[in-house]
């Protein structure tokens, strides 16, 4: 239908491989609206068992006679529809996806498995505790969990994504300094730093002060010792840094904060290159976010939903947003909704517990394992109980306590892993950015030459100079078979191509995605054209940006 | 394209054209043309005030977006109308594109703009750097 | 390590080809003293079935068989299976955010078919992409109505639900944002309108209501609207059930409409995530937080979607950004879009119809039994109502746990002056059978000890 005319092929080894994958080969589909014709139905609802209302009567001057353009499908029709939607997707089951920052790692599949258990997707957030216990204890363990991985000594798990994680903490931050006496005006952020960082200092009322990287990309630290004073609330760091560059004189900019009272925030986008070598809490990070959907494999499903949890030092901790999680060490008593259960004719249990309150008891084998130490499963006694009483709380950043279904699945990947499978996961996502990274440089231009950790930031002043910026290079991967790498990101970086493989990758198809740029490099010498045209392998070629902003159309109407 | 010698600009790359009392803003072709193709123009409403040096509105292309900047103080008596559904004329002539016509209050500010001559020479070096 | 493509042999050969002696090397940026020397303190790898017998256990604690009348925000409707079925398809589950539009065209489209469903829905002209929650989405539709009028003030109604409300003086705080609360009428449990009238000035930006409210009941717009516009303020309506669309009236006379679309085939979840979104005007478009996919053509002139408006976001426009969220809720913003074409026209009423009847059947079966009432009347209801014992909720509410029912949610938590008052919710799911029985223990004198 569209370029059959230009289509190029994409041969990195020869004409004798087809490539990789071989996406859009699906015919055109129609919106739902198109499709829909009147009295096609894709439901049936039980009959009513209670008396029929008079719902005009019911509802008087509110009542609604139709709602609205909504289609009129049959069953198969929506399965059609959307699975043909789905091949024009690519996604990391077909292959590689190294998107820079974003981490485009595995997503397991019993994660969507078990966050589909009847007793944990079916839970009601407002049924009482003690008919919650086995949700609460997943999130009581995924926060251990969590703070030991961090290395920190609180946890909030409410905030709905990163930068919403980002939000919470600046708002944290603000308390502390509110507490001491004077919020302070300003938040420093380097000039690498990603696009929500500044947005959320401005949230939470706060000036931003820019902070210039130094020659390696870092932070400067003359820089910061000047620009930081007793009005900084706090430094914004990512660390590794947007170029994939662990700060290593991170121990130091702590120090120049700390000294003049300031926090050091971490976001922590980039976790996937430190979980189980490093942690933020031992070098110096006052408080911090997580990316469950990078670090910790929950599905990125087109653009969401996240998880962020931001977790802080001991002294944040009475800020943290209500409700906060808490073990009751005296047993369901200090539950609020348990009632006097000891009144109802429920048998006390051994460790005061009545039945539905009560944990599973340990395993004598299998539950400890590696360290002597290491957290169990099931931890004996004590109820879990949302605590409301904080008054020095931020307040509450979300309705009710967090993206449970993500807290579920973080939890099962961290399970499925245990610290050995941690920490490889940790060294193979660097392996694999440093394995890139020595195979292209010799056809990319390394703008900064420090060592790299789980990802690798290129330039194109190499293709720039034949015509070929960074967004032509990244169209022309799809005609091989890739997703693109994060384009134009960071801004320190001009035309900049980051790339970031994950440890999901196995060798051959690093092997695919190194011959496929080396290909594209040559191209580029060679016919630059067809790279500044592609891609030509897909359904339809480049959109036009400009129409749909200059006349937004954002959704569908009927031709009249 | 030229820049004619009878308008003034500023370093934020806006130009201005004085008639008595009423000054005309636009943004000049270096501009219109480091941004591309322009998609939106965002500009304050008749009856605003403007002061020199200080934002009034903003130009969007689909990547970036750029703040105006008023070269004089003064208030705004009209808004080019046309740009809303044809943003593209700044691109096409962005010397003869207006955005805002403004009552100057304080006219000794135009001595504080560029010339063309000067303003050539300043985008020169800034292109060269 | 089931989830690692590579054999130890592999990571040997490829250190030697990067020309590194082991990988510590490659960590070697890190500062010696603040390396981890031991195992972090987490359980031991699991096998895949000892994770799912892990979680179905908790499952089980967690107790499944009881009947539920919670609503209060979160509601339960019937899933139906082709939801999850489809969105566990890899190309959904596993893609990101559809910035190259060229390979990611499953996603666009379907983002485009939810804005204009949610459009038709609301009322509204434009809907964006989703949002993290109904909670958060009216605290950004605040925000928003603050651009859009160049006002700080806002009003906002008791009858919102109190975690919006709690979420909304959050992101306020900082910004200089001061919020009044307006109270509700203690005859029909809606919005007060004198008081409402007396506390919009010239200076509000927006009056939030919420309707069906927190208390089930249906709000006033058209009049609530006049209220607002006649200030120059903008009227922002929160709807927490969306399912009420399908026979309530949209907000048609609102500015910005934030709603939450868990009703949508989304489970509950422990209370996420959910699938906020934020409707308005066509004319505050460039205003709007978040996503919005647009129709356009590519070189042939075929048409397809993209991202658009871009400029309003935080990775172009940084600190001066419309908002700092960066994601949406594409996975379950596309559940409520199968879900919506799953009813379609007719089932969205006839799904709502359901809805109102149970819950007008629940309401007077329960306010029939002696010591309990209605709290609220005089004004339409969706699917909650609130019910006033004689009985502390905290007595009864045992006796309903003891059958295997959890009944309503306490008010007083957020509301002291509402004693001895719940709030009661009776979706399609629940049955007749049900309501009967919780009745019938209501009623029950409680058991001398």
């Amino acid at each position: 239908m569209t370029t059959s005319a230009k289509r190029f092929t994409a041969h990195p080894e020869g004409p004798h491989t087809l490539g990789k994958v071989r996406p859009h080969q699906t015919q055109n589909e129609a919106l739902l609206f198109e499709k829909s014709s009147p009295g096609k139905r894709a439901y049936r609802l039980p009959p009513l068992d209670v008396p029929a209302v008079d719902i005009a009567k019911l509802l008087g001057p509110v009542y609604r006679e139709n709602p609205g353009l909504l289609p009129e499908l049959s069953e198969i029709e929506i399965i059609r529809h959307f699975t043909r939607l789905s091949t024009w997707n690519y996604a990391i089951d077909l292959g590689m996806y190294p998107l820079g920052s974003c981490t485009m790692k595995y997503n397991p599949r019993v994660n969507e498995l078990v966050a589909r258990i009847e007793g944990l997707a079916e839970a009601h957030p407002y049924r009482p505790e003690s008919l919650a216990q086995g949700i609460l204890e997943i999130l009581d363990l995924l926060q251990r969990c969590l703070l030991d991985i961090t290395g920190m000594d609180a946890i909030t798990l409410q905030p709905a994504a990163g930068a919403h994680g980002e939000f919470t903490g600046i708002l944290l931050t603000r308390a502390w300094h509110e507490s001491q006496g004077n919020p302070r005006r300003k938040i420093l952020i380097p000039d690498s730093a990603h696009g929500t960082n500044p947005a959320t200092a401005a949230i939470v009322g706060y000036q931003v002060e820019n902070l210039k990287s130094n020659a390696d990309g870092g932070i400067d630290l003359e820089a910061l010792a000047r620009q930081v004073d007793s009005e900084t609330a706090a430094l914004m760091l990512t660390n590794p840094s947007t170029l994939g560059v662990f700060e290593s004189q991170i121990h130091k900019i702590a120090d120049v904060l700390h000294a003049k009272g300031s926090l050091l925030y971490m976001d922590g986008a980039n976790m996937n290159a430190l979980v189980g070598k490093v942690r933020p809490g031992d070098f110096g990070v006052d408080v911090m976010h997580l990316n469950l959907h990078k670090t910790f494999s929950t599905p990125h499903g087109g653009g969401g939903p996240g998880s962020g949890p931001v977790a802080c030092k001991a002294f944040l901790e009475p800020f943290l947003p209500i409700p906060v999680l808490v073990r009751s060490e005296n047993g369901p008593k200090d539950c609020p909704d348990a009632g006097d259960w000891e009144d109802t004719n429920a048998e006390p249990t051994a460790d005061g517990c009545p039945p539905l309150f009560r944990a599973p008891a340990p395993r004598s084998e299998g539950e400890r394992i590696g360290d002597p130490g290491a957290l169990m499963l099931h931890p004996p006694g004590g109820a879990l109980y949302w605590s409301y009483d904080r008054p020095k709380s931020v307040g509450r950043v979300r309705a009710f306590y967090g993206n449970t279904g993500m807290f579920i699945r973080a939890l099962a990947y961290i399970l499925a892993n245990g610290p050995d499978g941690l920490r490889q996961t940790t060294e193979d996502a660097v392996l694999n950015a440093n394995y890139v990274r020595k195979k292209l440089e010799d056809a990319y231009e390394l703008p900064y030459k420090t060592a790299s950790m789980h990802e690798v930031v290129f330039s194109d002043k190499r293709q720039a100079a034949r015509g070929v910026k960074t967004g032509d290079l990244a169209k022309r991967l799809i005609d091989y078979g890739f997703h693109p790498y994060t384009v134009s990101f960071p801004l320190i970086v001009h035309g900049a191509l980051m790339i970031e493989p994950t440890e999901s990758e196995s060798r051959e198809e690093l092997d695919l995605f190194i011959a496929a740029m080396h290909s594209i490099a040559r191209e580029v010498e060679e016919n630059p054209e067809i790279v500044k045209t592609a891609p030509h392998s897909t359904r339809i070629s480049r959109l036009d940006e400009v129409q749909a902003a200059r006349k937004p159309i954002l959704r569908w109407k009927p031709a009249s | 394209m030229p820049y004619p010698s009878n308008y003034r600009y500023t370093r934020e790359h806006e130009w201005i054209s004085v008639d008595g009392a009423i000054g005309s803003i636009g943004i000049t072709d270096y501009a219109q043309n480091s941004l591309g193709d322009i998609v939106y123009v965002d500009a304050p409403k008749v009856g605003d005030t403007v002061s020199a040096n200080a934002t009034f509105g903003s130009v969007e292309s689909v990547k970036a977006v750029s703040d105006l900047f008023s070269p004089v103080s003064g208030k705004v008596i009209a808004v080019n109308e046309e740009l809303k559904s044809a943003p593209d004329q700044i691109n096409q002539d962005a010397h003869g594109t207006w955005i805002i016509k403004v009552e100057l209050s304080n006219p000794a500010e135009l001595g504080t703009l560029l010339d063309a001559a000067a303003y050539e020479a300043f985008i020169a070096e800034e292109t060269a750097s | 390590m089931r989830y690692l493509p590579k054999s130890d042999e592999e990571r040997r050969q490829m250190l030697a080809e990067i020309g590194a002696a082991s990988i510590d090397d490659l960590f070697s940026s890190i500062p010696a003293e603040y390396r981890l020397e031991r195992d972090l303190n987490v359980p031991r790898q699991q096998a895949e079935s000892e994770i799912v017998e892990y979680f179905r256990a908790a499952g089980q604690k967690n107790a499944t068989d009881y009947s539920s009348f919670l609503g209060a925000g979160v509601y339960r409707h019937y899933r139906p299976v082709i939801i999850d079925a489809l969105v566990q398809r890899g190309e959904f589950l596993t893609s990101y955010t559809p910035y190259q539009a060229e390979i990611a065209q499953g996603t666009l489209q379907a983002i485009f078919e939810f804005q204009t469903m949610i459009a038709e829905l609301t009322g509204m002209d434009v809907a964006n992409a989703s949002m993290y929650d109904g909670s958060t989405g009216a605290a950004e539709a605040v925000m928003m109505a603050v651009r859009v009028t160049g006002r700080s003030k806002s009003v906002v109604a008791r009858t919102v639900h109190p975690e919006y409300r709690e979420v909304i003086a959050t992101y306020a705080k900082h910004q200089g944002l001061p919020a009044t609360l307006v109270g509700y009428d203690p005859e029909t449990g809606r919005v007060d309108l004198k008081s409402l009238e007396s506390a919009v000035s010239v200076e509000t930006a927006a009056v939030l209501v919420q309707s069906p409210n927190f208390f089930g009941m249906i709000e006033d717009i058209p009049a609530i609207a006049g209220i607002a516009h006649a200030k120059g303020a903008l009227l922002i309506v929160s709807i927490a059930e969306s399912v009420s669309l399908g026979i309530v009236h949209p907000p048609v006379e609102a500015d910005i409409v934030a709603m939450e679309a868990q009703s949508f085939g989304v489970a509950l979840s422990y209370g996420g995530p959910f699938c906020g979104v934020i409707a308005a005007k066509e004319q505050f478009v460039r205003q709007m937080p978040g996503r919005l996919a647009g129709q356009t053509v590519d070189g042939e002139g075929n048409r397809g979607f993209v991202l658009t408006l871009a400029t309003r976001e935080q990775h172009i426009r940084r600190e001066k950004a419309t908002s700092n969220i960066c994601t949406n809720q594409a996975l379950v913003a596309l559940m409520a879009t199968i879900f919506l074409a799953v009813y379609g026209k007719e089932g969205m009423r006839e799904l709502a119809g359901h809805n109102l009847a149970k819950a007008d059947y629940a309401a007077k079966t329960l306010a029939a039994q002696p010591g309990a009432k209605l709290r609220f009347s005089g004004a339409p209801r969706f699917h909650e109502f609130v019910l006033q014992t004689d009985e502390a909720p905290a007595t009864w509410s045992r006796r309903l746990l003891e059958s295997k029912i959890v009944g309503g949610v306490d008010l007083s938590r957020w509301y002291p002056e509402l004693h001895n008052c719940t709030l009661w919710c009776a979706t399609e799911m629940v049955t007749q059978a049900q309501i009967e029985t919780a009745a019938k223990v209501l009623a029950a004198q409680p058991v001398e000890a």
